[in-house]
Protein backbone atom coordinates (compact mmCIF):
# COMPACT_ATOMS: atom_id res chain seq x y z
CA UNK A 1 0.00 0.00 0.00
CA UNK A 2 3.11 2.80 0.67
CA UNK A 3 5.56 1.71 -1.32
CA UNK A 4 5.00 1.94 -5.41
CA UNK A 5 3.50 5.29 -5.47
CA UNK A 6 0.62 4.32 -8.41
CA UNK A 7 -1.63 6.80 -9.50
CA UNK A 8 -4.30 6.64 -6.46
CA UNK A 9 -2.15 8.51 -4.09
CA UNK A 10 -2.24 10.89 -6.23
CA UNK A 11 -6.04 10.71 -6.41
CA UNK A 12 -5.77 10.65 -2.49
CA UNK A 13 -3.80 14.33 -2.61
CA UNK A 14 -6.26 15.27 -4.64
CA UNK A 15 -9.36 14.48 -2.87
CA UNK A 16 -7.39 16.11 0.49
CA UNK A 17 -7.04 19.51 -1.58
CA UNK A 18 -10.69 19.67 -2.90
CA UNK A 19 -12.63 18.61 0.04
CA UNK A 20 -10.58 21.46 1.83
CA UNK A 21 -10.97 23.48 -1.02
CA UNK A 22 -15.11 23.28 -0.37
CA UNK A 23 -15.03 23.63 3.29
CA UNK A 24 -13.25 26.77 2.43
CA UNK A 25 -15.47 28.13 -0.04
CA UNK A 26 -18.23 27.35 2.50
CA UNK A 27 -17.36 29.00 5.43
CA UNK A 28 -15.51 31.77 4.69
CA UNK A 29 -17.11 34.59 4.06
CA UNK A 30 -14.26 36.75 3.10
CA UNK A 31 -13.90 37.08 -0.55
CA UNK A 32 -10.44 36.69 -0.65
CA UNK A 33 -10.62 33.61 1.10
CA UNK A 34 -13.19 32.30 -1.41
CA UNK A 35 -10.84 32.42 -4.39
CA UNK A 36 -8.07 30.91 -2.24
CA UNK A 37 -10.63 28.11 -1.77
CA UNK A 38 -11.77 27.84 -5.75
CA UNK A 39 -7.60 28.21 -6.28
CA UNK A 40 -7.21 24.36 -4.11
CA UNK A 41 -10.45 22.99 -5.78
CA UNK A 42 -8.08 24.01 -9.21
CA UNK A 43 -5.20 22.39 -8.14
CA UNK A 44 -7.12 19.19 -6.49
CA UNK A 45 -8.41 18.73 -10.38
CA UNK A 46 -4.83 19.25 -11.66
CA UNK A 47 -2.89 16.50 -9.50
CA UNK A 48 -5.38 14.67 -11.14
CA UNK A 49 -4.72 15.58 -14.54
CA UNK A 50 -0.68 14.84 -14.43
CA UNK A 51 -1.21 11.88 -12.03
CA UNK A 52 -3.18 9.61 -14.66
CA UNK A 53 -0.86 11.88 -17.55
CA UNK A 54 2.48 10.77 -15.79
CA UNK A 55 4.56 8.20 -17.52
CA UNK A 56 6.52 7.35 -14.05
CA UNK A 57 3.84 6.79 -12.15
CA UNK A 58 1.66 3.83 -14.14
CA UNK A 59 4.07 0.36 -14.00
CA UNK A 60 2.95 -1.27 -16.81
CA UNK A 61 -1.02 -2.26 -16.63
CA UNK A 62 -2.54 0.66 -18.03
CA UNK A 63 -0.69 2.86 -20.32
CA UNK A 64 -0.73 6.72 -19.11
CA UNK A 65 -2.70 9.52 -21.07
CA UNK A 66 0.67 11.04 -21.50
CA UNK A 67 0.20 14.39 -23.48
CA UNK A 68 -3.33 15.22 -23.03
CA UNK A 69 -3.23 15.41 -19.21
CA UNK A 70 -0.32 17.47 -18.78
CA UNK A 71 -1.84 19.98 -21.67
CA UNK A 72 -4.85 20.38 -20.00
CA UNK A 73 -3.57 21.07 -16.73
CA UNK A 74 -1.26 23.66 -18.19
CA UNK A 75 -4.46 25.23 -19.61
CA UNK A 76 -6.29 25.31 -16.01
CA UNK A 77 -3.16 27.28 -14.87
CA UNK A 78 -3.79 29.49 -17.38
CA UNK A 79 -7.37 29.99 -16.67
CA UNK A 80 -6.80 30.33 -13.33
CA UNK A 81 -4.34 32.43 -13.76
CA UNK A 82 -7.37 34.70 -15.60
CA UNK A 83 -10.12 33.95 -12.77
CA UNK A 84 -7.99 35.30 -10.01
CA UNK A 85 -6.81 38.47 -12.19
CA UNK A 86 -11.05 38.91 -13.04
CA UNK A 87 -11.83 38.10 -9.70
CA UNK A 88 -9.57 40.08 -7.72
CA UNK A 89 -11.14 43.38 -10.16
CA UNK A 90 -14.24 42.05 -8.77
CA UNK A 91 -13.23 42.32 -5.37
CA UNK A 92 -11.87 45.88 -5.58
CA UNK A 93 -15.01 47.15 -6.87
CA UNK A 94 -16.89 44.63 -4.61
CA UNK A 95 -14.73 47.00 -1.57
CA UNK A 96 -14.92 50.11 -3.13
CA UNK A 97 -18.84 49.80 -3.61
CA UNK A 98 -19.79 48.16 -0.19
CA UNK A 99 -16.74 49.11 1.81
CA UNK A 100 -15.87 45.69 3.18
CA UNK A 101 -15.42 42.13 1.69
CA UNK A 102 -17.99 40.26 3.31
CA UNK A 103 -20.12 38.47 0.68
CA UNK A 104 -22.90 38.40 2.76
CA UNK A 105 -23.13 42.25 2.60
CA UNK A 106 -23.59 41.97 -1.56
CA UNK A 107 -27.48 42.01 -1.33
CA UNK A 108 -28.66 44.78 -3.33
CA UNK A 109 -30.30 42.52 -5.61
CA UNK A 110 -32.32 40.45 -3.34
CA UNK A 111 -35.81 41.79 -3.52
CA UNK B 1 12.62 -5.12 4.40
CA UNK B 2 11.32 -3.47 1.28
CA UNK B 3 14.21 -1.28 0.48
CA UNK B 4 14.62 2.05 0.10
CA UNK B 5 12.17 3.32 -1.78
CA UNK B 6 13.61 7.06 -2.43
CA UNK B 7 10.31 7.79 -4.68
CA UNK B 8 7.73 6.93 -1.71
CA UNK B 9 9.74 9.17 0.49
CA UNK B 10 9.64 11.95 -0.98
CA UNK B 11 6.02 11.54 -2.47
CA UNK B 12 4.75 11.39 1.25
CA UNK B 13 6.71 14.11 1.77
CA UNK B 14 5.03 16.25 -0.52
CA UNK B 15 1.95 15.14 -0.22
CA UNK B 16 2.07 16.08 3.64
CA UNK B 17 3.49 19.75 2.65
CA UNK B 18 0.32 19.98 0.05
CA UNK B 19 -2.23 18.73 2.53
CA UNK B 20 -0.87 20.71 5.86
CA UNK B 21 -0.86 23.62 3.68
CA UNK B 22 -4.65 22.77 2.51
CA UNK B 23 -5.45 22.41 6.08
CA UNK B 24 -3.98 25.76 7.27
CA UNK B 25 -6.42 27.25 4.92
CA UNK B 26 -9.22 25.81 6.03
CA UNK B 27 -8.31 26.04 9.70
CA UNK B 28 -7.08 29.55 10.18
CA UNK B 29 -9.17 32.43 10.96
CA UNK B 30 -6.52 35.04 9.33
CA UNK B 31 -6.88 35.91 5.46
CA UNK B 32 -2.59 36.02 5.85
CA UNK B 33 -2.20 32.87 7.46
CA UNK B 34 -4.72 31.48 4.91
CA UNK B 35 -2.78 33.26 1.97
CA UNK B 36 0.61 31.41 3.33
CA UNK B 37 -1.78 27.88 3.86
CA UNK B 38 -2.56 28.23 -0.20
CA UNK B 39 1.20 28.89 -1.00
CA UNK B 40 2.60 26.09 1.08
CA UNK B 41 0.10 24.00 -0.71
CA UNK B 42 0.32 25.26 -4.15
CA UNK B 43 4.62 24.19 -3.47
CA UNK B 44 3.98 20.89 -2.22
CA UNK B 45 1.83 20.35 -5.32
CA UNK B 46 4.39 21.66 -7.32
CA UNK B 47 6.84 18.93 -5.88
CA UNK B 48 4.53 16.54 -6.20
CA UNK B 49 4.18 17.52 -10.38
CA UNK B 50 8.13 17.29 -10.09
CA UNK B 51 8.30 13.88 -8.87
CA UNK B 52 5.30 12.83 -11.53
CA UNK B 53 7.84 13.58 -14.00
CA UNK B 54 5.49 16.45 -14.91
CA UNK B 55 8.93 19.25 -14.71
CA UNK B 56 7.04 21.78 -17.06
CA UNK B 57 4.14 22.13 -15.47
CA UNK B 58 5.65 21.90 -11.95
CA UNK B 59 8.01 24.64 -12.92
CA UNK B 60 4.62 26.31 -14.86
CA UNK B 61 2.86 25.88 -11.26
CA UNK B 62 5.98 27.49 -9.09
CA UNK B 63 5.85 30.13 -11.98
CA UNK B 64 1.99 31.16 -12.35
CA UNK B 65 0.19 29.74 -9.25
CA UNK B 66 2.74 30.76 -6.59
CA UNK B 67 4.95 33.93 -8.79
CA UNK B 68 1.23 35.20 -9.95
CA UNK B 69 -1.62 34.00 -8.39
CA UNK B 70 -0.89 34.13 -5.02
CA UNK B 71 0.74 37.13 -5.69
CA UNK B 72 -2.29 38.48 -7.06
CA UNK B 73 -4.30 37.14 -4.27
CA UNK B 74 -1.44 39.00 -1.56
CA UNK B 75 -2.50 41.87 -3.26
CA UNK B 76 -6.06 41.42 -2.67
CA UNK B 77 -5.68 40.97 0.72
CA UNK B 78 -3.31 44.24 1.35
CA UNK B 79 -6.16 46.32 -0.86
CA UNK B 80 -9.16 45.26 1.23
CA UNK B 81 -8.03 44.51 4.62
CA UNK B 82 -8.66 47.51 6.79
CA UNK B 83 -6.57 46.20 9.69
CA UNK B 84 -3.71 44.35 9.39
CA UNK B 85 -4.66 40.74 10.50
CA UNK B 86 -8.30 39.91 9.47
CA UNK B 87 -10.26 38.22 11.21
CA UNK B 88 -12.63 36.11 9.89
CA UNK B 89 -15.51 34.73 12.05
CA UNK B 90 -17.39 31.99 11.03
CA UNK B 91 -20.66 30.38 12.51
CA UNK B 92 -22.06 27.06 13.90
CA UNK B 93 -24.49 26.69 11.25
CA UNK B 94 -21.72 27.71 8.14
CA UNK B 95 -19.95 24.67 10.13
CA UNK B 96 -22.80 22.04 10.03
CA UNK B 97 -23.50 23.37 6.18
CA UNK B 98 -19.67 22.50 5.26
CA UNK B 99 -19.26 19.02 7.16
CA UNK B 100 -22.89 18.09 5.56
CA UNK B 101 -21.50 18.68 2.27
CA UNK B 102 -18.02 17.96 2.97
CA UNK B 103 -18.68 14.29 4.64
CA UNK B 104 -20.64 12.91 1.56
CA UNK B 105 -18.70 13.93 -0.87
CA UNK B 106 -15.30 12.35 0.70
CA UNK B 107 -16.95 9.26 0.69
CA UNK B 108 -17.98 9.55 -2.99
CA UNK B 109 -14.67 10.55 -3.72
CA UNK B 110 -12.53 7.73 -1.91
CA UNK B 111 -15.02 5.26 -3.45
CA UNK B 112 -14.43 6.55 -6.88
CA UNK B 113 -11.05 6.66 -6.43
CA UNK B 114 -10.69 3.00 -5.01
CA UNK B 115 -12.92 1.38 -7.75
CA UNK B 116 -9.98 3.03 -10.47
CA UNK B 117 -9.12 -0.51 -11.94
CA UNK B 118 -5.28 -0.85 -11.94
CA UNK B 119 -5.26 -0.79 -8.55
CA UNK B 120 -7.32 -3.94 -8.02
CA UNK B 121 -5.41 -5.28 -11.42
CA UNK B 122 -7.86 -4.87 -13.35
CA UNK B 123 -8.32 -4.55 -16.95
CA UNK B 124 -8.30 -1.50 -18.64
CA UNK B 125 -11.11 0.10 -20.40
CA UNK B 126 -9.24 1.98 -22.92
CA UNK B 127 -7.51 -0.16 -25.68
CA UNK B 128 -3.88 -0.36 -24.44
CA UNK B 129 -2.28 -3.15 -23.44
CA UNK B 130 0.52 -3.78 -21.35
CA UNK B 131 2.94 -4.27 -24.31
CA UNK B 132 2.60 -1.40 -25.45
CA UNK B 133 2.14 0.78 -22.71
CA UNK B 134 5.84 -0.39 -21.38
CA UNK B 135 7.27 1.20 -24.45
CA UNK B 136 5.82 4.25 -24.38
CA UNK B 137 5.26 4.73 -20.35
CA UNK B 138 9.50 4.77 -19.82
CA UNK B 139 9.59 7.63 -22.18
CA UNK B 140 9.49 10.82 -20.10
CA UNK B 141 7.55 13.75 -21.58
CA UNK B 142 9.14 16.31 -23.24
CA UNK B 143 9.09 20.19 -23.69
CA UNK B 144 9.62 19.71 -26.98
CA UNK B 145 5.82 17.44 -27.24
CA UNK B 146 4.07 19.91 -25.08
CA UNK B 147 5.69 22.95 -27.68
CA UNK B 148 4.86 20.73 -30.72
CA UNK B 149 1.39 19.49 -29.04
CA UNK B 150 0.37 23.54 -28.45
CA UNK B 151 1.35 23.98 -32.07
CA UNK B 152 -0.41 21.73 -33.58
CA UNK B 153 1.49 18.47 -34.16
CA UNK B 154 0.94 15.86 -31.73
CA UNK B 155 3.01 12.97 -30.79
CA UNK B 156 1.71 9.70 -31.65
CA UNK B 157 2.40 8.15 -28.65
CA UNK B 158 -0.16 4.96 -28.84
CA UNK B 159 1.67 2.73 -31.03
CA UNK B 160 5.15 3.14 -30.71
CA UNK B 161 8.44 4.10 -28.81
CA UNK B 162 9.42 6.46 -31.28
CA UNK B 163 8.08 10.13 -31.08
CA UNK B 164 6.67 10.26 -34.42
CA UNK B 165 4.61 13.75 -34.88
CA UNK B 166 2.60 14.03 -37.79
CA UNK B 167 0.03 16.86 -39.18
CA UNK B 168 -3.86 16.57 -37.81
CA UNK B 169 -6.43 17.21 -35.93
CA UNK B 170 -4.98 15.93 -32.72
CA UNK B 171 -3.00 19.09 -32.05
CA UNK B 172 -3.82 22.09 -29.81
CA UNK B 173 -3.52 24.84 -31.95
CA UNK B 174 -7.29 26.12 -31.63
CA UNK B 175 -7.78 25.72 -27.69
CA UNK B 176 -4.03 27.78 -27.57
CA UNK B 177 -5.38 30.59 -29.47
CA UNK B 178 -8.63 30.88 -27.69
CA UNK B 179 -6.90 30.72 -24.72
CA UNK B 180 -4.44 33.73 -25.84
CA UNK B 181 -7.62 35.71 -27.08
CA UNK B 182 -9.48 34.72 -23.41
CA UNK B 183 -6.24 36.39 -21.92
CA UNK B 184 -6.25 39.48 -24.08
CA UNK B 185 -9.91 39.98 -22.73
CA UNK B 186 -9.07 39.32 -19.10
CA UNK B 187 -6.32 41.70 -19.31
CA UNK B 188 -8.75 44.29 -20.99
CA UNK B 189 -11.88 43.17 -18.25
CA UNK B 190 -9.71 42.99 -15.30
CA UNK B 191 -8.04 46.76 -15.81
CA UNK B 192 -11.69 48.11 -16.59
CA UNK B 193 -12.73 46.73 -13.64
CA UNK B 194 -10.51 47.64 -11.03
CA UNK B 195 -10.33 51.17 -12.09
CA UNK B 196 -10.37 53.67 -9.62
CA UNK B 197 -13.93 54.70 -8.66
CA UNK B 198 -17.36 53.51 -9.47
CA UNK B 199 -19.12 53.35 -13.10
CA UNK B 200 -21.14 56.82 -13.72
CA UNK B 201 -24.17 54.53 -14.62
CA UNK B 202 -23.90 52.34 -11.10
CA UNK B 203 -23.29 55.42 -9.40
CA UNK B 204 -25.88 57.50 -10.61
CA UNK B 205 -28.38 54.99 -10.38
CA UNK B 206 -27.29 53.43 -6.74
CA UNK B 207 -25.72 56.86 -5.23
CA UNK B 208 -27.10 57.26 -2.18
CA UNK B 209 -25.99 53.70 -1.07
CA UNK B 210 -22.67 54.30 -2.33
CA UNK B 211 -22.54 57.25 -0.14
CA UNK B 212 -23.49 55.57 2.81
CA UNK B 213 -21.72 52.19 2.12
CA UNK B 214 -17.95 54.05 1.64
CA UNK B 215 -14.78 53.07 3.08
CA UNK B 216 -15.07 54.88 6.09
CA UNK B 217 -17.98 53.02 7.22
CA UNK B 218 -18.33 50.27 9.48
CA UNK B 219 -20.03 47.01 9.33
Amino acid sequence: MFSPISPIHYLFVGIVLFVTGLICLVTKRNIIAILIGVELILNAANINLVAFSSPVLFTGQVAPLRLDGQIFALFVMILAAAEAAVALAIALHFYSRFGTVDVDRGDSLKG
Amino acid sequence: MMGFDAMAIFFWLFAVVACAGALIVVVSRNIVRAAVGLIVSLFGVALLFFLAGAEFLGAMQLMIYVGGTVVLLAFGVMLTARTLFLRMSTTADQWLVAILLALPLTVILIQAALSYSPFHGGQPSIERTAEKSSATSVRPITITELGMALLGFRENGQNSEAVTLFRGNQGYLLPFELISVHLLVVLIGAAYLARRGVPKTMASSDAASVSDLGPGSTD
